[in-house]
């Protein structure tokens, strides 16, 4: 399982990275998200996979730590989520301006800033 | 583009998936759900009620514009941490009444700080996604 | 009593609340904006105050104990940044009531001039790994809204390349944290030092160093990761790129300063020659770049990078000498930062223009702007006896204590070029005489005048302080190093004795 999910760690870096290259402004923000849920799913697979076991013990289980699943990286994926599901929301209602006010997204044109004119 | 199907679904589905977000938000307290599913279920409903009748429709029937839900949210879940203070505990400290409410369990401050979670979670979502609609 | 730590987060959290409430009312919003800002400045005084005793106050939220809950922790450092973030929300907050034009202020610019307070003054505050990047992304996001409020083209423009490169970094923040977690298992920053100068899974443990280098390294704008900061910093308007200049790419600074103090100091010597050329490439490009520029907040942005250079300098060298003029040069860069780009932005809405060509004459009309020009102009290339020399001299006697004489030179050198920018802005913007055309400038009352000149008035003022009296400002930031240095007393602070 940890192999699958290491290769799908990959595979989604490298589509974000490469989706960021791209000149497109729908494919950078496409490329920003995938590259938020490689850093997820990452966080996930290294915080340990355990399967079949709560995070709460009771009875007669309580106190083993064999059978305890740490549940803490699933909360902080949450928390990233959440974060993450705002942060783009955003970026998408700015690249929507962008698109209206410059009338392009291809990320060649916006060199206003860049040459100062 | 108005489709009497969805129109009229919604009309239906609005009440209930309304309830149900309030269902999640209390049922949060100790199960499953929470604030945040709550608020992203209610924003959701709003957001299919937008699509159906149009973004000046849902605007009108939301009362509030969505960034003052976001204030009050805001007020409302960092107002809830403010309470453990006054009672003399650190900041945040949940505070438990020995009252028992049918369906929701034990009353306490973090049943308020969802509450503003809630509230944010609608008033961010709306504001985004209504923003994204009108063209 | 252990509110204090958190009322400079939750002063800043109420105003934004309280300003989005009263969207319809701006002359309400103006007057809460300056009042909460006076009120960040009143708590991080009063924290000064406190951890200048050499106390760090810690308060773990929720009552849940510190490895597991969320804690928040007050030592020297993160008190003297909340005190100067207080100081520099004030001097904006003022300079913006009529600095900012009104349909931005009608668009919530007070809203999220406080949740950008909030979240820097989060990022300074916490002690949690995971906490700081919540921060920073709160941070990032209303700092996205400001740059992009009022949509002009190249805001917007600005504003993707901001926001493009800054959630990589965030990304890649959250990449190391999995990162450390998986290694220690805990993200407490106190607990993780403790377990880390313990561990012995060096390898892994010098990936994550790595990836939050790099993920700082692009919020802070260290060589080779800059390329966001003069692509946007100059285009919102100049009350914006001052907040955003005095404190986004320092709190990029303050992580790095918090993380590889406390967390990866056992192995210091390993990161050590990244650092110190680093420190090298991000002064000499950052100069550099703006000798090429012709804008007068152009030049200033690129300014921002090469002054973080010296920033990171003293933390590369790492000794107490070295520490304390990082955080000397840190307030020092921070007060005169701002102040210039208010400066920039008084200049622009007399002359109607930022391009040194349309500006010129400004000496013969404006004395005053002139002085006030002058003043942190100085101060940043490292006149006595104004801060930035201070700062200066510290990092390089530290420098050639430890004996990285390279480094002397580059920062000498870099220094000077810094004197020739301003004398450039100097010669194009003040003594140059008035050009023919120019765009017609914004009608301005001396009362707007004075208000906006205020604030860039006092944090001049507050440059000449830190300059002339010297010495008991370095004593404090002596002591921030030593503090630095020892994170026993920061571990037992936060995890009890044990």
């Amino acid at each position: 399982m940890e192999l699958l999910l290491a290769i799908t760690v990959g595979a989604l870096y490298a589509a974000g990275f490469y989706m960021i290259l791209r000149r497109s402004l729908v494919k950078v923000i496409i490329g920003l998200a995938l590259l938020g849920h490689a850093a997820h799913l990452f966080l996930f697979t290294v915080g340990g996979l355990t399967r079949g076991s709560a995070p709460l013990l009771t009875g007669e289980t309580a106190g083993r730590v064999e059978s305890y699943a740490d549940p803490l990286p699933q909360a902080l994926i949450l928390t990233a989520i959440v974060i993450g599901f705002g942060v783009q929301a955003f970026a998408l209602v700015l690249f929507k301006r962008v698109y209206q006010t410059i009338g392009t997204d291809d990320l060649d044109q916006l060199k206003a800033t860049d040459t100062g004119s | 583009m108005s489709s009497l199907v969805l129109s009229t679904a919604t009309r239906y589905l609005l009440p209930v998936l309304l309830m149900f977000s309030v269902f999640l938000l209390i049922r949060g307290h100790n199960e499953p759900g929470g604030g945040f599913v709550g608020g992203l279920t209610a924003a959701a409903a709003f957001a299919l009620f937008a699509i159906a009748s149009g973004v000046e429709r849902a605007r009108q029937m939301l009362w509030f514009h969505p960034r003052t839900l976001l204030g009050t949210g805001l007020l409302f879940a960092a107002g809830a941490g403010l309470l453990a203070v006054t009672a003399g505990s650190p900041y945040m400290t949940g505070l438990w009444t020995s009252f028992e409410m049918p369906a929701v369990g034990k009353l306490g401050t973090p049943l308020v700080f969802d509450v503003g979670v809630y509230l944010v979670v609608v008033g961010m979502v709306l504001m985004i996604v209504l923003e994204l609609a009108e063209e | 009593m252990h509110l204090i730590v958190l009322l400079p987060i939750l002063i800043p959290l109420f105003t934004a609340a309280a300003c989005l409430l009263l969207w319809k009312q701006p002359a309400l919003q103006r007057v809460l904006s300056v009042t909460g800002a006076v009120a960040i400045l009143v708590a991080g005084l009063r924290l000064l105050s406190t951890a200048a005793q050499g106390e760090i106050i810690s308060v773990q939220l929720g009552n849940w104990p510190a490895p597991f809950g969320i804690t928040v922790v007050a030592d020297l450092l993160s008190s003297i940044m909340v005190a100067i973030v207080g100081m520099i929300g004030l001097a904006v907050a003022v300079y913006a009531l009529f600095g900012i034009d009104r349909r931005r202020q009608s668009f919530g610019f007070h809203a999220f001039l406080h949740a950008l307070l909030m979240g820097v003054c989060g990022a300074f505050l916490t002690g949690d790994l995971f906490n700081l990047y919540v921060w920073f992304e709160v941070m990032l996001i209303a700092s996205f809204v400001l740059v992009a409020l009022g949509g002009e083209k190249t805001q917007l423009e600005g504003a993707i390349k901001y926001v493009t490169l800054n959630l990589i970094s965030s990304a890649l923040f959250l990449a190391a944290v999995g990162v450390l977690y998986s290694t220690v298992g805990t993200l407490n920053m106190a607990d993780l030092a403790r377990s880390l100068s313990s561990a012995d899974v060096r390898s892994v443990l010098s990936v994550a160093g790595g990836i939050l280098l790099i993920a700082f390294g692009i919020k802070a704008a260290v060589f080779p990761l800059f390329f966001w900061l003069p692509a946007s910093y100059h285009t919102p308007p100049a009350a914006i790129s001052a907040v955003m200049a005095g404190l986004l790419t320092k709190v990029g600074v303050y992580a790095m300063l918090r993380i590889f103090s406390l967390l990866f100091a056992y192995d210091f010597a390993y990161v050590q020659p990244v650092f110190l050329a680093v420190a090298g490439a991000t002064m000499v490009t950052g100069v550099l770049g703006a000798a090429a520029q012709t804008g007068f907040r152009r030049i200033l942005s690129f300014h921002i990078i090469s002054q973080i250079g010296y920033m990171i300098m003293g933390l590369a060298i790492f000794t107490p000498l070295a520490l304390a003029g990082t955080v000397f040069y840190l307030v020092h860069n921070i007060l005169a930062k701002t102040s210039l780009f208010l400066v920039a932005g008084i200049a622009q809405r007399f002359t109607g223009s930022d391009e040194l060509r349309h500006l010129g004459g400004l000496y013969r009309e404006r004395l005053w702007l002139t002085i006030l020009f002058l003043v942190p102009a100085l101060s940043l290339a490292g006149i006595p006896p104004l801060s930035g020399f201070w700062a200066k001299f510290a990092l390089i006697r530290a420098s050639m204590e430890a004996g990285h004489y390279l480094l002397i030179v580059v920062a000498f050198s870099v220094g000077l070029l810094t004197l020739y920018s301003m004398t450039k802005i100097w010669g194009e913007a003040f003594w140059k005489e008035k050009p023919a055309e120019r765009p017609v400038p914004d009608k301005l009352d001396a009362r707007e005048i004075r208000w906006m000149v205020l604030p860039s008035l006092a944090l001049a003022a507050m440059s000449i302080i830190l300059g002339v009296g010297a010495e008991p400002f370095f004593l404090l930031a002596y002591a921030t190093a030593e503090q630095l240095l020892n994170p026993n007393q920061y571990i037992n602070a936060v995890l009890g004795d044990t």
